[in-house]
């Protein structure tokens, strides 16, 4: 049987006249009539597996190499390797993690698939493999020119390819465009570019099935007809595809997914696919599918029924054994009491829960037992379906504003009671001084609440004195504190070591963007030694921390806790003495050198400082990374995929809708006012770390002077080591550089909507408003910096795609001073002064040097070409000393400015 | 006489020549040797740096060349084995690396050409050595640090273009990336070769000889001579073949494999055997041709020729074999 009606039967070899596809690591694998499927191992690619992401950010490149050892351990032929991420040097990481596995046999015995949609990184990985790689993949995405281009240098480095469906118009979406684009792929691959036909390999495009848009229909069954096509009809060429793309829409179940991919897979090798990135644990045996499942998901594969969609979904519900009843219009209002307070609160409905309140109120003796009796019960419920996952941080959210609605309206009733109030135990919150940042110490809050803890919340910028002062009045069970910036991290010490010294032995919680494991275990934990400090990943796990430190387990736990930062110091001991670091001469020495006479440096059209006083916000909806909102709300998945996604589809959704909603509210009541600074200035570097900024083009007059931190970790032959003063034109060329600045709000009156959104005891819509006036600073940023780049400083003459925005695919950066590039925060003082921030755009600076409003974003513009973004890491005392010197500071005092970044 | 080798490898087993090496302690040369003419005033010390002779002492690589000419060689080696700048940067020399190439190619191309006219029926070519580096892109130099890399793959790839530039302009006829220890390496060696190709519009037959370098079967840099051959395979090659590191004997069952998979002529040119304990290649020219007799018999090889150790006494003895084969 063929599913093409041209054909019959399962696919048969029939180019016996050309050579089989060969590869090699440093064992050959030969593709031929012989080979049913061949498994291309997908785990080592960032975009694919988070851990692996993580192991790589995280230069954790031994552990990375274990990923890749256990695929081909677990029968991968071949292994993709894919380092593709925003916050990654993709190419550097391919060239490591390739040069690596080189010396690993039992890794790099397969062979290589170079995965990336960038021509360098494929370049450079192609550069490091002795054997037969695979390339993935080129495309007539970018034209023929380019694609011609490609093909030549891999047929010249002795690889392979994929070839994917996409064209100068997109990709290929039905079973014409599928044929049409891969044949011509093939004929300027065969006929100009002389490439061996059996090299080639169609990635057909695999599409996801049952995502109940009607176009989507035929996802599956084209591609087979389109592989069957390609096999029978372009000599030699295979053909390869990602199975798991196939499942998409059902993400969370994986007993369906694992059938459709079977499933998917026994009619694509019947119709002649030879190769596919296959995850082997998401692998159902075809024959053991449960027939009535087989049935539905090869109805959809094969597009058989109108209704196979359907059908399949209300399988995927019973097999899930999830209970989803949808309750239409009012029936839930019939139910009893109990029954319709849990209601209300797991689905975050404020509408009828003052009147079931007072209903439940007059059925106690006290009020406070309506709180301890339904609203708990109900609370328990959230809880749990949080803690399996079943719920996502948005609707509990939700719930804690039914709760809170419901303990203000029984307030004024205990208090007449007079009983006192009997919580699960006492949580103090703080951000800590200097920060202003609260977004996540606010949910964490909600999210306790909502599990009968009693928050004493002391808003953000609260000193040390003040939180201990606070803890001993509330006689608190347990204190957390959050913070973002770096120079929290050393606030957080030194409340510990005020704890200390004060006699505390109350846990401490410590959370908050840089926070780490590491740093609580290596620095904070030590410090506080009467009590235990625990780092909480995020808000879903301090309920269970918070749970263990008030249980009987207690003992247990921190017993647990103690050995694991201790193994947790000892690794870092022991990487500390690992990495190899250069005295700050010789990192000068290897600094990154740009050719100032081939590649000078543009022209601004505009010199001098600029403001916006009321940026309209409109402009910037386009300019909206969504990725990073979601994240904020725990739901960490890109946009816009999340909307479709299995496990949270549903919930961001919701979210999405309710954002857009409220950003028309924020730009039609004026809720939010965005305010900017800029400035471009003549620069030069007087040494290897020092740029100065002059006040006209005599460069005759300093205005100011920018430090740069510089990378001192030893790096392999041909990397720098790095500073952003690397971008700027020395002094002594003679070469005119520039040098630009900005500081951009979009915070500006939000306090009094979040007073309102306080006083209605509305959680939910006040850290969406915060969240999205982050989102909004974040996309004025990225609108000024197109400002700049294409009128200001003007050297961009291509306006970009929203994508490439968020890709940073622009010429030129714009580090943040105190962030990864410059990981100084007192760069931000001069900053702020030439631009006349503060009194212009009204963003001032904590004595943290956090910024408020904190919907803000600040950093210096390099425009050279060969800027880019990268991280100076950990520094040494060196440099340290040589940078107080040259800033004026007293040495400890900088020491401590500094102290995140110090080796 | 223009005459083509493909041509020729459809008809007859070519003799590829020895050692040069070996040839040249029997000389007994001193620093003068190595300096004569050219640097006479080089800070350190140039004994030893053997493809320098080329420059000063061109008569003795004549007289080699004309040597294994005499015994029957259809292909002798330019004197260029390290002739890169990569290579030549142990003496400091990386500026006369054209300088090598260049005039080896000439002088063995002159002596080529001579014994041409004489024996017409037997044209004679000129393969240029293009040696491995004493670099590997595989390969850590420092245990500890297994990512390290002393060496790039672009860096190699333009020194090797300075070397084919040399080897092209100076007239060979054939180039030969020989003792392959690093797929990689070659793989850079073909690239610079094709690039140069290119700018140059001259496409010469390209000889590949890999190094297995025990019993493991295996390159240095852990390949099977499966997957070495696969990982060449994308240049259009005149032949592939394994030399240096073993002799004759240990050699067979490599050789067989890739006269099985290629889709090219095979070569083989082996050691005398395996050093003694004096470092010294003893197997006679009688005693190593009764294994190439092997290698004829099984029809293995398509260019045969010797390494470490062989002299124009065992070259002389090969062709005589082969000659009784060719004439069968």
């Amino acid at each position: 049987m063929s599913i093409h009606p041209n054909y019959s039967g399962k696919y048969k070899h029939k180019w016996l006249n050309l050579p089989p596809l060969m590869l090699s690591g440093l064992e050959p694998l030969i593709i031929n009539e012989n080979t049913n499927f061949v498994n291309i191992g997908e785990r080592t690619n960032v975009a694919g597996s988070r851990k692996f992401l993580r192991l790589i950010k995280e230069g954790l490149f031994d552990e990375a190499l274990s990923v890749a050892r256990q695929q081909v351990e677990n029968g991968a032929q071949i292994i993709d390797i894919n380092m593709d991420d925003g916050l990654i040097d993709g190419k550097e990481a391919m060239i490591n993690f390739l040069k690596l596995i080189a010396s690993e046999p039992d890794i790099s015995r397969v062979p290589i698939m170079i995965d990336s949609s960038k021509w360098e990184i494929i370049e450079a990985g192609l550069q490091c493999t002795q054997g037969k790689s695979v390339v993935n993949s080129i495309s007539l995405k970018e034209g023929e020119e380019n694609f011609i281009f490609q093909a030549k240098k891999i047929k010249q480095y002795g690889a392979a390819t994929i070839v994917m469906a996409f064209d100068e118009n997109g990709q290929a979406d039905t079973y014409e465009k599928r044929i049409q684009m891969c044949e011509r792929s093939y004929r300027i691959l065969v006929d100009k570019v002389d490439f061996p036909p059996q090299d080639i390999i169609f990635d057909p495009n695999i599409f996801p099935v049952a995502t109940g848009m009607e176009e989507h229909r035929r996802n599956a069954i084209d591609f087979f007809m389109a592989t069957r096509w390609i096999r029978e009809n372009l000599p030699g060429a295979h053909v390869s595809g990602g199975v798991s793309n196939v499942s998409f829409s059902f993400r969370g179940n994986n007993i369906v997914r694992e059938a459709m991919h079977s499933a998917f897979l026994y009619h694509a090798i019947n119709e002649g696919m030879d190769m596919g990135i296959v995850n082997p644990a998401m692998l159902e045996v075809y024959d053991d599918i449960p027939k009535d499942l087989l049935e539905r998901v090869e109805d959809v594969l094969l597009d058989r029924r109108d209704d196979a969609t359907e059908r399949l979904l209300d399988f995927a519900d019973s097999v899930k054994g999830d209970i989803k009843k949808k309750i239409v219009n009012l029936e839930w209002r019939s139910w009893d009491l109990q029954k319709r307070i849990t209601h209300s609160l797991v689905k975050g409905i404020t509408d009828y829960i003052d009147e079931d309140i007072e209903e439940a109120r007059l059925q106690f003796d006290k009020p406070l037992q309506v709180i301890e009796g339904p609203l708990m019960t109900g609370m328990n419920v959230v809880g749990n379906l949080f803690g399996e996952g079943k719920m996502f941080l948005p609707q509990v959210v939700k719930s804690a504003r039914v709760m809170k609605k419901a303990v203000a309206y029984l307030l004024p009733f205990i208090k007449a009671d007079k009983t006192a109030k009997n919580s699960a135990g006492k949580v103090l919150m703080a951000t800590v001084k200097g920060d202003v940042h609260d977004i996540g110490k606010n949910i964490v809050s909600v999210v306790l609440g909502c599990n009968n803890y009693e928050i004493i919340d002391l808003g953000v910028m609260v000193p040390a004195e003040k939180i201990l002062e606070e803890a001993k009045k509330h006689n608190v069970d347990i204190i957390g504190l959050s913070g973002l910036i770096t120079p929290s991290l050393d606030e957080m010490v030194n409340v510990a070591e005020e704890m200390e010294k004060q006699g505390f032995d109350i846990p401490l919680l410590i959370g908050g963007a840089t926070t780490s494991k590491v740093h609580t275990a290596v620095k904070i934990d030590e410090k506080y030694t009467k009590g235990q400090t625990v780092y909480v990943l995020d808000a879903s796990k301090s309920v269970t921390v918070v749970g263990e430190l008030l249980s009987e387990n207690k003992i247990n736990f921190i017993g647990k806790l103690k050995s694991d930062y201790q193994k947790v110091r000892e690794n870092y001991a022991k990487k500390k003495g690992v990495k190899k670091y250069l005295s700050i001469n010789e990192a000068r020495n290897n600094k990154y050198k740009i050719d100032w006479d081939k590649e000078p440096p543009f022209q601004p059209n505009f010199v001098g400082v600029k403001h916006y006083s009321n940026f309209n916000l409109t402009h910037l909806l386009d300019y909206i990374d969504w990725t990073p909102f979601f994240y904020t709300w725990e739901m960490r998945k890109k946009f816009p995929d999340i909307l479709t996604d299995k496990k949270y589809g549903n919930e961001a959704t919701k979210l999405y809708h309710d954002a857009k909603k409220m950003l028309q509210q924020i730009i039609n009541e004026k809720w939010l006012i965005a305010k900017a600074s800029v400035g471009i200035w003549p620069a030069n570097t007087i040494d290897d770390d020092t740029i100065e900024i002059y006040v006209d083009d005599s460069r005759k007059k300093v205005l100011h002077k920018q430090f740069a931190l510089r990378q001192q970790l030893k790096k392999t032959k041909g990397a720098n080591n790095m500073s952003v003063a690397d971008f700027i034109a020395p002094k002594q060329t003679g070469v005119k550089d520039y040098i630009g600045g900005f500081v951009v709000t979009a915070g500006l009156g939000i306090e009094k909507k979040l007073a309102e959104f306080e006083a209605d005891h509305n959680d939910y819509q006040s850290i969406l408003l915060k969240a999205l006036a982050d989102r909004l600073a974040e996309a004025f940023a990225e609108k000024l910096h197109e400002i700049v780049r294409q009128d200001l400083w003007g050297y961009e003459k291509d306006a970009l795609t929203k994508k490439e925005l968020i890709k940073e695919k622009y010429v030129g950066i714009r580090p943040a001073p105190g962030y990864p590039a410059n990981p100084d925060h007192t760069e931000k003082i001069g900053l702020f002064k030439i631009l006349d921030a503060t009194k212009q755009s009204k963003v001032s600076l904590t004595e943290s040097l956090a910024m408020y409003p904190t919907a803000s974003v600040s950093g210096w513009y390099f425009s050279h070409p060969k800027a880019k973004y990268f991280g100076v890491g950990k520094i040494k005392e060196d440099q340290l000393k040589d940078m107080a010197l040259k800033k004026g500071m007293d040495i400890e005092t900088y020491r401590k400015w500094m102290s995140a970044s110090i080796e | 006489m223009k005459t083509d080798i493909k041509d020729i490898l459809e008809r007859k087993i070519l003799i590829l020549d020895g050692a040069m090496g070996t040839m040249i302690q029997r000389y007994h040369l001193n620093e003068h040797d190595f300096r004569k003419g050219w640097f006479e005033n080089h800070p350190s010390p140039l004994k030893g740096n053997n493809d320098l002779l080329s420059l000063t002492r061109p008569d003795i690589i004549k007289a080699i060349h004309k040597e294994y000419l005499d015994a029957g060689a259809d292909i002798i080696e330019t004197n260029t084995f390290s002739g890169t700048s990569i290579a030549q940067a142990d003496y400091n020399l990386e500026k006369y690396a054209y300088d090598i190439n260049y005039h080896s190619a000439r002088i063995a191309k002159e002596v080529a050409q001579e014994i041409t006219i004489q024996t017409p029926n037997k044209p004679r070519f000129v393969a240029g050595s293009i040696g491995p580096t004493n670099r590997t892109l595989s390969i850590s130099p420092d245990v500890n640090d297994p990512g390290f890399r002393n060496i790039e793959f672009l860096e190699l790839v333009q020194a090797y273009e300075e070397q084919v530039r040399g080897l092209i302009e100076g007239g060979v006829d054939l180039l030969l990336v020989e003792t392959v220890f690093d797929t990689l390496n070659a793989k850079a060696a073909l690239f610079a070769i094709e690039n140069v190709a290119k700018q140059k519009g001259i496409k010469l037959p390209i000889m590949v000889s890999g190094t297995i370098t025990d019993a493991s079967g295996r390159t240095l840099s852990g390949q099977t001579t499966e997957a070495f051959l696969i990982s060449m395979q994308h240049a259009n090659l005149l032949s592939i073949g394994l030399n240096c590191a073993l002799g004759a004997d240990a050699m067979r069952p490599y050789i067989k494999t890739l006269k099985q998979k290629a889709p090219f002529y095979v070569s083989a040119h082996p050691n005398a055997g395996l050093p003694n304990e004096m470092g010294e290649y003893d197997e006679t020219p009688e005693i190593m041709g009764k294994q190439i007799q092997q290698f004829l018999d099984e029809n293995l090889v398509n260019i045969i020729g010797g390494c470490c150790g062989t002299t124009p006494e065992h070259i002389k003895h090969m062709s005589n074999l082969v000659e009784k084969m060719n004439n069968k």
